[in-house]
């Protein structure tokens, strides 16, 4: 499995892993999902006309970054931290409960 | 679950957190409510680095005596009455129930957001806010040795871009629409906020290496890298270029990012819902901080946009008028002249040239949710009109992107805000308020 | 002062755009004057399910006709319209019900309506969402689900191409003797005006027997495949009837963009287009006792409408006695979506003076004036509410 890191954060020795489409990303406590979704180099979403998007504006008001986590759909991974063993799923992901 | 609050204030931003702290050392039981899940708001939520200021702020404001609702939405009014009334809110995590929070005060800090304008090229990934890639780089994100373009307009531009180069980044330019002949006001008002002119001089020193041109805004935003751009084009269509404009020349710059937003708009999805009258967009107050709506305070960027201290200093004052102490607010809202003449200032600098109009053409996306094209629009009368013609504003964002940029591009008015006021769960609308509630319907006969 | 038009029809609501086209189709020179713009009135809050509906044999003949109209005009709909042949499902929760079920197959399929039987299994396999334990459904494979705005400006349009005109922003103050006054002040005259106000049409005519009857809807984020049909609970048959008291049913619809629509709530006496809290909560917890698994889907907004209900449940359409001139195209209550067409086809049969495919005497306004002018209208609410 490949590994994307964070280098950017200070790194106090316990970082989380989380999996963002089956790859893992390392990141620190305090990231957010959407930084980690930036990390693996994916697109958050598909548009509804099928382009790619990936956040906008960072503090939860336009949903570009909408992805489905631990199977749940649309939530917003700006607004959401990043928890060890998280799983991060963007286009295509199961939207039915 | 039901909680019961004397005062609760929406927003944890400066505003919320001022307001928050006035309240509860005056004795009130103090609810506050925030979407993200650290309180400090647009400025001061992502923990470093934090002015000294901040960490004051934000100390104090978890010192206070007030029960604390982080990452959670308050998406519905289910009462309102003068004695107060009941809100609904829905946390982001999204097995935990939603919450009635019962009210008699009720304080709206719920802040601002950026104003986005769409122009080809601008829906690309990497193309951001410019408080949103900020966020995102607080938030985790990498920067260094990324190349940055900053555009667009208003104070943040340069606020960012100093902190993006603290972080590493190669900032290749800073493009502000207006004019210097547009912002001379403002240069003037600062004159008389040393504070304010200390740090903007501080951020133009920690960003000198970058050329700030004014009159100057991004023409497209390209996933084609430039002749000289030989990076790693990875396996996903990006930004690779911007094309620029300013005294009708234009150029490309090849860069990572485009951090792009022109100005603030202020959130008043939550003060039209419980009918707080309005006026140009904002919310109308009276010296307390006390609007239209009987028992509802308003405080921060959605009475102006007029920055962290204006938020602080209103905040402040509605909380001790929610708290009955209406002197002690009267005496504090002597201050405000002076901050409201540095509000005034900003919105003239942040005025829009009419010529960013033009940017989008007939196949740019204007509604990023329902993927809506500008040729749709033209033909269309309001934003009502188009949002049933054309889907524009139907989406999730419920409109809070694409309508300011509808406001802008054709003059169409927002259409009132309807609950709930975020995407909610269909389970969190099942449930009535715990007390008052007429008897059950019936089952339909159809 | 322009030529007089033969046919002014007040209203671009589905309705109105209905009888534009086929006044248009006929030859009258026409024109449609709207308070705003085509289908923003109950139009834009419908469901837009097109449904053959049996509660009275006129409303089977109205509706029946209608979506034969709707499926003769499916292929040539623009993407926009969003038709879906999704069909019915009508969910029988137990045996009583299912005897409904099959009830309902005689009736329709003497009036040529196809039907099938689901047994409880054959349900669960075509709505696996539903919860276990149903009895069955019965399916009528040709009602279908449309977007009703961009239905409206469809048939504006074709009443455009075949002539008609279009005057938008423009408030009626009064329509009648030939003559209809805008409130700026200007007027225009036609030798016969249809009054296709939806709700709005008493505010023309304060004496036609019309109440508002207020509606919730919900509208979901895009979950593609969660339902296939359009489902309506029989449930009904065992709780009280009524017409004065809210009520709410289970209905809920798949649009074209993954959505989930979530119906629906009556009320009367409710004028303002607030949330009715209560009411929203209840009429989804039904949907939920039928799908329970619908509470984790994300709503994006609720919004109400108001149907124009009769006392007698069918639409009035036709000539006002009181003034020859004057035709009526309102009354649809919950229907007027899938009405519409067959309703333009009676006040255009009308006008021309030909002979209508079904008969009109039913749906004519004059039923509530013969002998019973005194009745209040309240009266004749309350009268049907005991029926
Ligand atoms: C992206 C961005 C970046 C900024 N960066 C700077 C900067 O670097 N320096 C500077 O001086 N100024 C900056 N500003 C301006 C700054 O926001 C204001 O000066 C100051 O933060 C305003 O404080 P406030 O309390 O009014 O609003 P905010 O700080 O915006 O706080 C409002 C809070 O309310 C919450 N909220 C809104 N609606 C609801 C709801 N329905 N339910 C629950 N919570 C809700 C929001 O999530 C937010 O946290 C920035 C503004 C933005 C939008
Ligand atoms: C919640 C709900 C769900 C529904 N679901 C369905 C369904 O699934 N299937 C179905 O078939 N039906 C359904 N209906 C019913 C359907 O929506 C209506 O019957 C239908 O839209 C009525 O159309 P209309 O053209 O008569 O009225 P409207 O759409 O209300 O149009 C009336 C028009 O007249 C204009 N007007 C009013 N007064 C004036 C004036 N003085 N001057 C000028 N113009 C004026 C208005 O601006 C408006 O455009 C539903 C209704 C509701 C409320
Ligand atoms: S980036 Fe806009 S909502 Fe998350």
């Amino acid at each position: 499995m490949t590994e994307t890191r964070s280098t950017d954060l200070p790194s106090d020795g316990n970082s989380i892993v989380l999996s963002v489409d089956g790859v893992s990303v390392r990141v620190s406590p305090g990231c957010t999902v959407a930084a980690a979704v930036l990390m693996a180099g994916t697109p958050t979403r598909t548009s509804v006309s099928g382009e790619p998007r990936a956040p906008l504006c960072g503090m939860g008001i336009c949903f570009e970054c909408r992805v489905s986590i631990d199977g749940v759909p649309y939530q917003r991974s700006c607004q959401t931290l990043c928890l060890p063993g998280m799983k991060v799923t963007t286009t295509g992901a199961q939207l039915l409960p | 679950m039901t909680q019961i609050f004397d005062t609760l204030v929406i927003g944890a931003g400066p505003a919320g957190m001022a307001a928050a702290i006035a309240a509860a050392e005056s004795g009130q039981r103090v609810g506050v409510v925030d979407d993200n899940p650290a309180p400090g708001g647009q400025v001061w939520r992502h923990g470093t680095p934090l002015p000294n200021a901040g960490r004051r702020w934000k100390g104090q404001f978890e010192a206070a005596p007030a029960v604390r609702l982080a990452g959670w939405r308050v998406i519905d009014c289910l009462r309102l009455a003068p004695d107060g009334g009941v809100l609904r809110a829905e946390c982001n995590t999204p097995s935990v129930p939603a919450a009635d929070l019962h009210f008699r005060h009720l304080i709206l800090a719920t802040g601002a957001r950026e104003r986005f304008l769409p122009f080809p090229g601008w829906t690309l990934p990497n193309v951001m806010g410019v408080g949103g890639l900020d966020a995102m780089v607080r938030g985790g994100l990498p920067i260094a040795g990324k190349r940055v373009v900053v555009a667009g307009t208003g104070p943040l531009l340069l606020a960012v871009a100093a902190h993006l180069i603290k972080r590493g980044a190669q900032v290749v330019a800073i493009c502000e629409q207006a004019s210097l002949a547009q912002m001379a006001p403002l240069g003037l008002a600062l004159l008389r906020q040393p504070g304010k002119l200390r740090q903007g001089a501080a951020y133009r020193w920690a960003t000198r290496k970058t050329p700030f041109l004014t009159h100057c805004w991004p023409l497209a935003a390209l996933a084609e890298p430039g002749a000289d751009d030989h990076r790693d084009p990875g396996t996903q269509p990006r930004l690779r270029t911007v094309t620029l404009h300013r005294n009708e020349r234009q150029w490309n710059v090849a860069c990572d990012y485009l951090a792009c937003g022109f100005h603030l708009v202020p959130n008043t999805e939550l003060a039209t819902l419980l009918g707080c009258q309005m006026q140009d967009g904002f919310v109308v107050t009276d010296q307390q901080m006390r609007t239209s709506t009987p028992g509802v305070w308003c405080a921060g960027e959605p009475t102006g946009i007029g920055g962290v201290d204006a938020s602080l200093l209103e905040g402040r004052i509605a909380g001790l008028s929610a708290a009955g102490k209406s002197e002690a607010a009267l005496s504090l809202s002597q201050r405000r002249p002076a901050i409201q003449a540095f509000t005034q200032a900003l919105e003239h600098a942040c005025r829009l040239n009419p010529r960013l109009r033009d940017l989008a053409a007939e196949e740019t996306t204007v509604c990023r949710c329902e993927d809506v094209h500008m040729g749709a629009l033209r033909e269309r009368s309001s934003a009502r009109d188009a949002r049933l013609h054309t889907r524009c504003g139907m989406g999730p964002c419920q409109g809070r992107i694409c309508g300011a940029a509808t406001e802008f591009l054709f003059g169409w008015l927002p259409d009132p805000a309807r609950p709930p006021i975020f995407p909610a769960l269909v389970s969190s609308l099942m449930e009535e308020a715990a007390a008052g509630s007429p008897a059950q319907p019936e089952i339909d006969s159809r | 002062m322009t030529d007089p038009y033969d046919v002014i029809v007040v209203g671009a609501g589905i309705v109105g755009a209905a009888c534009a086209r086929a006044c248009a189709a006929q030859g009258l020179t026409t024109l449609v004057v709207d308070a705003a713009g085509v289908g923003g009135g109950a139009t834009a809050a419908g469901m837009g399910h097109i449904v053959v509906m049996d509660d009275s044999p006129a409303q089977l003949a109205l509706t029946r006709r209608s979506q034969q109209l709707w499926g003769a005009l499916a292929a040539e709909l623009p993407s926009k319209v969003e038709f879906e042949p999704r069909g019915t499902l009508w969910v029988a929760a137990d045996e009583e019900e299912m005897q409904e079920v099959r009830r309902k197959q005689v009736v329709y399929s003497a009036a040529g309506v196809r039907t099938e039987v689901l047994d409880a299994h054959s349900l669960a396999a075509a709505e696996p969402q539903l919860r276990p334990g149903l009895a069955g459904a019965l399916l009528v494979p040709s009602d279908a689900v449309l977007y009703p705005p961009a239905a409206a400006a469809y048939l504006i349009h074709q009443a455009m191409d075949l002539g008609a005109r279009m005057l938008p922003s423009q408030r009626v103050v009064a329509a009648g003797r030939g003559q209809v006054r805008m409130e700026d002040g200007s007027s225009l005259s036609a030798s016969r005006i249809v009054n296709a106000c939806g709700a709005g049409a008493i505010s023309l005519l304060p004496e036609l027997p019309i109440r508002k009857r207020r509606g919730h809807l919900l509208i979901t984020d895009r979950y593609p495949g969660f339902v296939h049909h359009q489902l309506v609970e029989l449930g009904y048959l065992k709780s009280a009837h009524s017409v004065a008291g809210a009520s709410v049913a289970f209905n809920v619809q798949p649009r074209q963009t993954g959505q989930v629509l979530i119906g629906s709530s009556r009320e009367f006496g409710e004028e303002d287009a607030a949330i009715n809290h209560t009411l929203l909560a209840a009429m989804l917890r039904r949907a939920q006792s039928y799908l329970p698994r619908i509470g984790a889907l994300k709503t994006i907004r609720v919004w109400t409408g108001f149907r124009a209900a009769t006392p007698d449940k069918l639409p009035l359409i036709g000539p006002w006695p009181d003034d020859p001139s004057l035709l009526l195209a309102t009354g649809h209550e919950g229907l007027g979506i899938t009405t519409s067409l067959a309703t333009g086809e009676l006040v255009a049969a009308e006008i021309a003076g030909v002979k209508p495919e079904i008969p009109a005497q039913p749906y004519l306004p004059a039923r509530f004036l013969d002998g019973s002018r005194a009745a209040s209208q309240q009266g004749l609410f309350e009268e049907a509410a005991h029926d």
